[in-house]
């Protein structure tokens, strides 16, 4: 998960767990189900349309509201390979990395970039380029607990270090 | 340098005075909780695993309150997940007759205590810092995590000390308090920080409306809200308790990010409109807005002390025509104590619904859904778009004597408008 390209797709500010996965959903926990009701609200059969590697991006306070991570797994499972935002709610955050999404906080690659341009995120750099726009932006590269969190997914990283922790 | 609460709290969770704001930590679980929707997804993770002994496991305690009662097949079937898992590791699990609205169960049932670090599976977990615990949401992956190792991963929290001053009048409550808070703060200042709530208003502050700043700490985007113990948290918790306490205090000297002070003496009645938590206004800011329904319950404002000033605005009067208004006691001990004290009676003889303990209506799960365009005042904590139904449709967040004006008159109106 060094680096990755894809398509961009945008929704605004406040995109709260609600919109991402609203209520009636919340009684799946199968993915490939859960899917379906991604962004519901605002935009129907989105799941539909996103292609394996997708990139999202998303406004200021990305995933507030509640807990569920069904709403993580719900974008993961679309096929968004990682969510770019201006900010991220807190429980969001580390769900995300816990089941291996990762996110990257970049108001500037969010500002800069349109929905149908074609990203590439470097991880390791902390690079963001657009291809469409040839343009690149940074950001601060994730912290090795976090980067580590999310290549291995929350579970695996406590079972290899049963000892440490 | 000294500690703040919140600090002394996780430092004794590793074995440490204090922590350092921006640590990663892994800390002890003393205990944690999960629900009918979040429990199913730690289940998917758990029956893969072979061989792993779960450490944490005893910790654990699971309230089916949700969809209760069972709305729908899979709402029943994410139940018998629930119950099978519980029996086979002689795990509590509330549901039936017994369940409640986590947040105010936990404490009422004594689960919950002081200076615990507590982590549930729902974001509203931040209730219990009212105790002076550390208390937080995290999701089912993290609970799964703690159920094998007994711990959790924190980063540290910098903390933002709120102080208020001066006495609420009559008809403002807690929940008016944090509204106006929140609106203060603004969006974003709060993410990934604590929240220690403190002065001189807190002592007129009796449990439930503590319980209710804290729960709303996480609208903001906060980790914890945090109040220090006191007489009445003692007096609170000396009934109840199943397990042992202890009280931490903030040094005089403990850094804070930032310090803001709030005249309480003179605020009025607030009211979020749509479709934020963070957009409140005074009631007095409002010109007429009519509703659909009004909901009076939830881990924010389904208390016992609710009902009562909810009823005491609503007795002997009827609810308006045009509308409906539903009462959901939070816990089973709540419906009971306002079923002898003759506060349902009240309800029922208004023309009010009933419903039993459930979180139901507040996330548009069952039990009075809005349609599209209708309108609704509710004593709950998000309005988001679609948070009680249609996404067409209007939540105004109030205290429950606002509610209650509000299901009298079919509009959005101040108790004193109710005569
Ligand atoms: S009452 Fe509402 S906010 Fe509270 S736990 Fe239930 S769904 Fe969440």
């Amino acid at each position: 998960m060094i680096k990755i390209t894809g398509k961009a797709w945008k929704v605004g500010d406040h995109i709260d767990t609600d919109v991402i996965i609203p209520a009636p959903y919340l009684n799946i926990t199968d993915p490939s189900k859960l899917k379906e009701g991604l962004f519901e609200p605002i935009r129907k059969n989105f799941s539909k349309m996103v292609n394996a590697g997708d990139i999202l991006l998303g406004g200021k306070n990305f995933g507030c509201g509640s807990s569920r991570e069904h709403a993580p797994l719900a974008i993961k499972a679309s096929g968004i390979s990682c969510v770019i935002a201006k900010s991220f709610a807190r429980i969001f955050y580390r769900n995300s990395f816990n089941i291996g999404l990762p996110l990257i906080i970049s108001p500037q690659a969010v500002d800069g970039s349109e929905e149908g341009d074609l990203l590439e995120v470097n991880f390791e750099e902390g690079r963001i380029k657009n291809l469409t726009k040839n343009s690149e932006f940074s950001f601060p590269p994730l912290e090795k607990f976090l980067l580590e969190i999310s290549s291995e997914g929350l579970i695996n990283y406590i079972l290899k270090r049963k000892n440490e922790i | 340098m000294g500690w703040t609460i919140t600090e002394k709290i996780l430092g004794s969770h590793i074995g440490k005075e204090g922590v350092s704001q921006g640590e990663h930590i892994f800390a002890d679980v003393d205990f944690m909780l999960a629900n009918d929707i979040t429990f199913p997804l730690s289940i998917n993770i758990l029956k893969e695993l072979k061989d792993v002994e779960f450490k944490g496991i005893k910790k654990l305690t699971l309230v089916a309150d949700h969809f209760t009662p069972n709305k729908d097949v899979r709402s029943a079937e994410n139940v018998k997940l629930l119950r099978e898992f519980s029996r086979k590791y002689g795990i509590k699990l509330y549901e039936g007759g017994t369940c409640g609205v986590e947040h105010c169960l936990l404490p009422e049932e004594g689960l919950v205590v002081p200076g615990n670090l507590i982590i549930g599976a729902d974001s509203h977990t931040c209730t219990y810092g009212a105790l002076g615990a550390f208390s937080t949401g995290v999701g089912s992956t993290d609970l799964a995590g703690a159920i094998i190792s007994g711990k959790v991963w924190l980063r540290v929290p910098e903390t933002i000390k709120i102080e208020y001053r001066g006495k609420p009048q009559k008809w403002v409550y807690g929940k008016d308090i944090i509204l106006m808070t929140l609106k203060d703060l603004g969006e974003e200042s709060g993410i990934y920080r604590s929240l220690e709530f403190s002065g001189e208003t807190i002592s007129y502050l009796d449990m439930p409306q503590r319980f209710t700043i804290c729960n709303m700490a996480v609208e903001g985007g906060e980790k914890n809200g945090i109040i220090q113990p006191d007489k009445i948290t003692e007096a609170y918790v000396k009934e109840r308790a199943k397990r042992t306490w202890k009280f931490y205090y903030s040094d005089s000297d403990a850094k804070y990010a930032e310090v803001r002070t709030y005249d309480i003496s003179k605020l009025t009645p607030q009211v979020a409109l749509p479709h934020s938590p963070l957009n409140s206004v005074s009631i007095f800011e409002i010109s007429k807005i009519e509703i659909d329904q009004v909901f009076i319950g939830s881990c924010t404002n389904g208390w016992y002390e609710d009902l009562r000033i909810a009823a005491e605005v609503i007795k002997g009067k009827k609810v308006n025509d045009n509308m409906r208004l539903i009462v959901a006691p939070a816990t089973y001990k709540i419906y009971l104590q306002a079923l002898k004290d003759g506060i349902l009676e009240i309800f029922a003889s208004a023309g009010a619904i009933i419903s039993p303990p459930t979180c139901g209506p507040c996330l548009g799960g069952h039990m009075g859904v809005l349609a599209s365009g209708e309108k609704a005042v509710s004593t709950t904590n998000r309005n988001f778009i679609g948070r009680m139904g249609h996404p067409e449709s209007e939540v105004y967040l109030a205290n429950p004597a606002v509610a209650a004006a509000s299901a009298v008159l079919g509009r959005i109106a101040h108790p004193d408008e109710v005569k």
